[in-house]
């Protein structure tokens, strides 16, 4: 070969049609490709581009992702991360360098979305927006329970199933929002916020069915992420299948596996409550019952002395008292004998066996005194020839004193 | 002295569930104690069924509550709900 020679001729070509040969050459011949390497030396000036290095173990390139390019990404690029980058190879002719105009990059070993789920959860978690001490607790009987969910889906069939089940009567206040598709978040965080601002909304139920990581995009932004965690409501996260784990679930006060766990843990058991309450009307009735019997005791052991401790004014009040809790028993009764016969047997008529009342039907009577309804107590209470009314368990007895007959000191009881 | 029973038998009917069972359950536990005076124990038995009953009813309806809020010249309105029962998903 022979050594080239200025004076032979052979074509001299200046710096810059070196350059501009070389690109248009790479232009030709190599076009556009897709270049796998790490990303390193990442800089992302004011401008918006991102200017990079792709490494591998013996060489280097150098990398520009230009600013339209890179906000449609659904990730960070970072340093250390492995990724594909498809763009242009060119020649960046003022510096001499060759360069590759990404157009698309992934990251190699994970889709996009899966890292920037990753990401997105890696910054919020360092905000401690996920902290268990943000977390608030759901109310035992919230007045009415708002849904955020796609109007038809069977998210909210499945909610409504499990309300039907537990609670009939619980109020349901329903937001619908698209749940899947771009936007679709800025709908799930308008309506969380409508939600919220109800007053009597005491809980809300996030919830969606199983899908895609596409589908579930929305409720892995950070748009909806803060508003869940802006929500002064308590929020029950309900999305996709068990094993799906979204921002929002993170973020929501409480995460349950389904839309229908998420509507079991918002509302009161109606069949718990049930017995809670079967509990309490039995221990009504048998206080009320002890409380009439101790009452009977007392009067029979002459323990207590109206008469003698209270100043005439307060013994009448007393009777009046008296009067109207006779007059309350009475109806007390005929509520419950109509209660009986309307057909609420099982809450009333267990009442009704086991109540004082019951103590009356058994053959003990309430007497009153018939000039002013006062209940009489003591023998004391009454003078010979005055009338009294006698009441039963069913109906009454006019009755006029004959005798009377004060208990004796040590308490006997009159047979 | 005990304090006395409060609440009228206008006001059982038309407590919330939860503020019911809680004072039907504090109304028993004050009667349980056996300080009250015969009049007042029976007015605190008679306003225990009241309640007992609200809550009975309460528990034994089975008609559905279900309301959409709708956004309506820029605010929210509430409106009975129209649940379509076709599988959109």
């Amino acid at each position: 070969m022979s050594e080239p020679s200025a004076a032979a001729g052979p074509p001299v070509y200046s710096v810059s049609q070196v350059l501009a040969g070389l690109k248009g050459l790479l232009q030709d011949r190599v076009g556009r490709l897709w270049v796998s390497g790490e990303v390193s030396n990442l800089r992302v000036p004011a401008s918006g581009h991102a200017y990079f290095t792709l490494k591998d173990d013996a060489g280097q390139l150098r990398a520009v992702l230009f600013r339209g390019a890179a906000r449609r990404l659904a990730f960070d690029p970072e340093d250390g991360l492995e990724v594909l980058a498809y763009g242009e190879l060119t020649v960046y002719e003022s510096r001499g360098d060759l360069q590759l105009i990404v157009q698309q990059l992934e990251p190699r070993g994970r889709g996009a979305l899966q890292l920037a789920f990753e990401q997105l959860r890696g910054r919020l978690e360092g905000e401690g927006l996920f902290d268990a001490e943000r977390k608030q607790e759901l109310p035992a009987w919230p007045r009415v329970v708002g849904v955020v969910t796609s109007s038809g889906a069977a998210a909210l069939r499945d909610v409504v199933h499990v309300v039907e089940r537990r609670f009939p009567a619980q109020p349901l206040l329903l937001a619908s929002s698209r749940v899947q598709g771009a936007g679709a978040e800025d709908e799930l965080a308008a309506a969380l916020e409508a939600l919220d601002a109800q007053p009597d909304v005491e809980v809300i139920l996030l919830v969606r069915g199983g899908g895609s990581l596409e589908d579930l995009q929305p409720f892995n932004t950070e748009r909806l992420a803060r508003a869940i965690a802006a929500c002064a409501t308590p929020v029950v996260s309900g999305v996709g299948h068990e094993v799906d784990v979204t921002i929002a679930d993170l973020a929501a006060d409480l995460r349950a596996a389904t839309p229908s766990a998420a509507a079991a843990a918002a509302l009161p058991d109606r069949e718990r409550v049930a017995i809670r309450l079967d509990r309490d009307a039995r221990r009504l009735v048998t206080a009320g019952r002890r409380a009439i019997e101790r009452m009977r005791n007392r009067a029979d052991a002459g323990a207590e002395s109206l008469r003698l401790q209270a100043p005439r004014e307060r013994l009448a009040a007393r009777r009046g008292q008296l009067v109207a809790a006779g007059r309350a028993l009475r109806r007390e009764i005929q509520a419950l004998l109509a209660a009986r016969a309307a057909g609420m047997a099982a809450s009333a008529g267990r009442l009704e066996t086991l109540s004082p009342l019951g103590v009356v039907a058994r053959g003990y009577a309430i007497v009153e005194r018939a000039v002013d309804g006062a209940i009489v107590r003591r023998a004391g209470d009454v003078a010979v020839g005055d009338g009294l009314r006698v009441r039963l368990a069913e109906g009454e007895l006019d009755a006029r004193v004959e005798a009377a007959r004060e208990a004796s000191p040590s308490g006997s009881r009159r047979s | 002295m005990a304090d006395p029973v409060e609440g009228s038998g206008a006001a059982a009917a038309s407590l919330p569930f939860e503020d019911a069972l809680e004072k039907l359950e504090s109304l028993v536990e004050r009667l349980e104690d056996g300080e009250l005076p015969l009049e007042e124990a029976l007015a605190a038995f008679e306003e225990g069924v009241r309640l007992t009953r609200n809550c009975a009813e309460q528990l034994e309806r089975a008609e559905r509550r279900i309301e959409e809020l709708v956004g309506e010249g820029g605010e929210w309105l509430r409106r009975p709900a129209d649940l379509d029962e076709e599988d959109e998903d």
